[in-house]
């Protein structure tokens, strides 16, 4: 049968040719963020040590933004496969949630400063949402068993608690750490620390690469836990390992970016209508895409209306909602 | 190698038994019909043999293992499942359903090798889905899915194959055909255990029956001793006719409408 080997071939190419477009749009929109901003700076204009800081500033702000879009989008397509439901978002597991308490307590208690190189607050937004993952994981738990409905309803009610949590600390702030608060809230991509780069980086590379060495499995587990099982999956200890990857990932990047939407919600569902949902594709596709989409975002929350920035979160939103809505429209007619 | 030996099996769900002391054995390349009324254990079974459920007590293995001391890729490899309707919530292709049947032989950093590629090929001939491959599952019609289930399982070359209601969902022309294919596999020595609804359809294919009723082995043999009227009516509580097929010589179960037994069981116990 030359046919499956013909498809199987055409599958090969199409995916080399996915990542090459991929990457250059990456890079691509690196190059045009690099350039774009309040302060012009010009190709091949002579630095001087004012223009270099900021080509430096733009430079941390741009990796911030592949590294925290592309990481949601992989968080996003592990846990819709995980949940056979792509309404999925990195957030519905309350990691996210647990990450604002940490970082609103750290700013509320103001523990500022440095701790081992890196800034206090994202590692109280990261131990936030670790503990938020072994709490919620284990509370789903039933007798050696994690059922997926469990952990999702599990999930959802410790982020709607922890939310309010962080409204009850917010109403009894002070004025100077409320806006510290709100903006931390809003999401900002800006990093001025090069030890919360690394640590984002090496969060959201090894999660990804996890990812991409169980994508067979995340496969699988499309067709039903049960089924994967059937074709000899280890489902209780791959659910723990995806799980694991999927909240280590997302925690990572909303300690150093805050919260920001749509993005592990639409470039997933984005990639799967492009790619196809093999997860092999899928995954390391998404990681590239959603890279650049919240870079596009962020460039354009500064540089629509210098010298003011719009938070990004509401660029993903204006990009991310009307494009969900008539996704879910197309969708329905079929 | 697919000889299958169950043995005083008590099964069921949070220690409430379904199934109680279930015995029986097939044979490699048999073909095995399990009957029997709804609720009667027949999924719980199922779901047993392929290790969903741990069971309460007894044995179960294939050939000389133990199935439940057998590493989870092993088991993979000697049983494949084929279960009734399920759900792939992605749009994947036919051709990528039946290659994740080689999952048990793909290692971690692989991608499909030569072996995977002619595994798939063989399943797809054999289930006769080639004109489907590059199609998205959810796109095909329930025979459809049902032949790139079963080429799905194939893939995973094993020895037993079980199928939970493999023809429930079809037209006759699917049924004979989803049945063709298993009676085809099970000469090629493969075994077969089908859960089947249809008693005449299970008559005609299966070399053995396995009647279960409240949860355990009424009757077990050829179609012929265990499609008895008296077996069947006690059973089932339904008044049959069974006559000969004379073209195939197996038996074929008639029913009579208006006639169901519990009628008359009603209206005595009416006081």
């Amino acid at each position: 049968m030359k046919d499956i080997r013909n498809i199987l071939e055409d599958r090969k190419k199409r995916s080399v040719k996915t990542a090459v477009i991929l990457v250059s749009l990456l890079l691509a929109a690196a190059f045009i963020s690099l350039y774009s901003g309040a302060a012009k700076i010009g190709l091949f204009e002579p630095l001087n040590v004012m223009s270099r800081q900021i080509l430096y500033m733009r430079l941390f702000r741009i990796m911030l933004a592949v590294l925290v879009g592309g990481g949601l989008s992989v968080a996003g397509v592990i846990l819709q496969g995980l949940l056979r439901n792509p309404l999925c978002e990195p957030y519905v597991l309350g990691i996210s949630s647990g990450a604002s308490v940490g970082a609103v307590l750290s700013i509320v208690l103001g523990a500022g400063g440095m701790f081992a190189g890196l800034g206090v607050l994202p590692l109280w937004a990261f131990a936030g949402a670790a503990v938020t993952f072994f709490a919620v994981y284990r509370t789903a738990e039933v007798s050696g068993r994690v059922p997926m409905q469990n952990l999702l309803l599990t999930g959802v009610i410790a982020g709607a608690l922890l939310s309010s949590i962080v409204i009850f600390i917010v109403s009894f702030s002070q004025q100077d750490a409320l806006h510290s608060i709100i903006w931390w809230l809003l999401g900002n991509l800006q990093i001025f620390d090069g030890g919360l780069l690394v640590f984002v980086a090496v969060m959201v590379v090894a999660g990804t690469a996890a990812a991409y060495i169980f994508s067979n499995e995340l496969n699988a587990f499309a067709l039903g836990e049960e089924e994967a099982a059937h074709i000899g999956v280890d489902t209780e200890r791959m659910k723990m390992v995806l799980f694991l990857t999927a909240s280590m990932i997302t925690g990572a990047a909303v300690s150093a970016a805050g919260m920001i939407g749509f993005v592990g919600l639409i470039v997933p569902h984005f990639m799967r209508m492009v790619v196809g949902p093999d997860h092999k594709i899928l995954i390391p596709s998404s990681f590239l895409a959603g890279g650049i989409f919240l870079l596009v975002c962020d460039t354009a929350a500064r540089a629509l209306m210098p010298p003011a920035e719009i938070p990004v979160g509401v660029i993903t939103a204006v990009f991310g909602a009307p494009f969900f809505i008539r996704m879910l429209r197309k969708k329905s007619r079929l | 190698m697919g000889a299958l030996y169950v043995k005083n099996v008590v099964s069921g769900y949070a220690g409430k038994a379904v199934i109680r002391d279930v015995s029986f054995t097939a044979a490699e390349g048999e073909f095995i019909g399990i009957i029997g009324p709804n609720g009667a254990g027949k999924s719980t079974l199922m779901r047993t043999i392929s290790r969903v459920l741990r069971p309460d007590s007894g044995s179960i293995s294939i050939g000389s293992k133990d199935i439940f001391s057998m590493p989870q890729k092993d088991f993979a490899r000697s049983v494949a499942f084929v279960s009734s309707d399920p759900a792939v919530v992605f749009p994947f292709t036919a051709l990528e359903v039946v290659m994740m049947g080689r999952f048990p032989y793909i290692r971690m950093f692989g991608s499909e090798s030569r072996e995977d590629i002619e595994a798939v090929e063989r399943a797809v001939a054999a289930t006769d889905c080639g004109a489907v491959v590059s199609r998205p599952i959810d796109r095909l019609s329930a025979g459809e899915r049902q032949r790139v289930l079963i080429a799905k399982a194939l893939a995973q070359e094993p020895g037993l194959m079980l199928l939970d209601e493999p023809t429930s969902h079809l037209d006759i022309s699917h049924q004979v055909q989803v049945l063709d294919i298993l009676k085809g596999l099970s000469a090629g020595k493969i075994t077969v255990i089908a859960v089947l609804h249809d008693l005449n359809l299970a008559a005609e294919y299966c070399d053995r029956l396995v009647l279960i009723s409240g949860g355990a082995v009424r009757s077990t043999g050829t179609p012929a001793e265990v499609l008895d009227y008296r077996i069947i009516e006690e059973v089932y509580n339904t008044v049959v006719v069974v006559r000969e097929n004379p073209v195939s010589g197996k038996p074929y179960v008639l029913l009579a409408p208006g006639s169901k037994k519990g009628g008359d069981r009603k209206v005595s116990s009416n006081k």
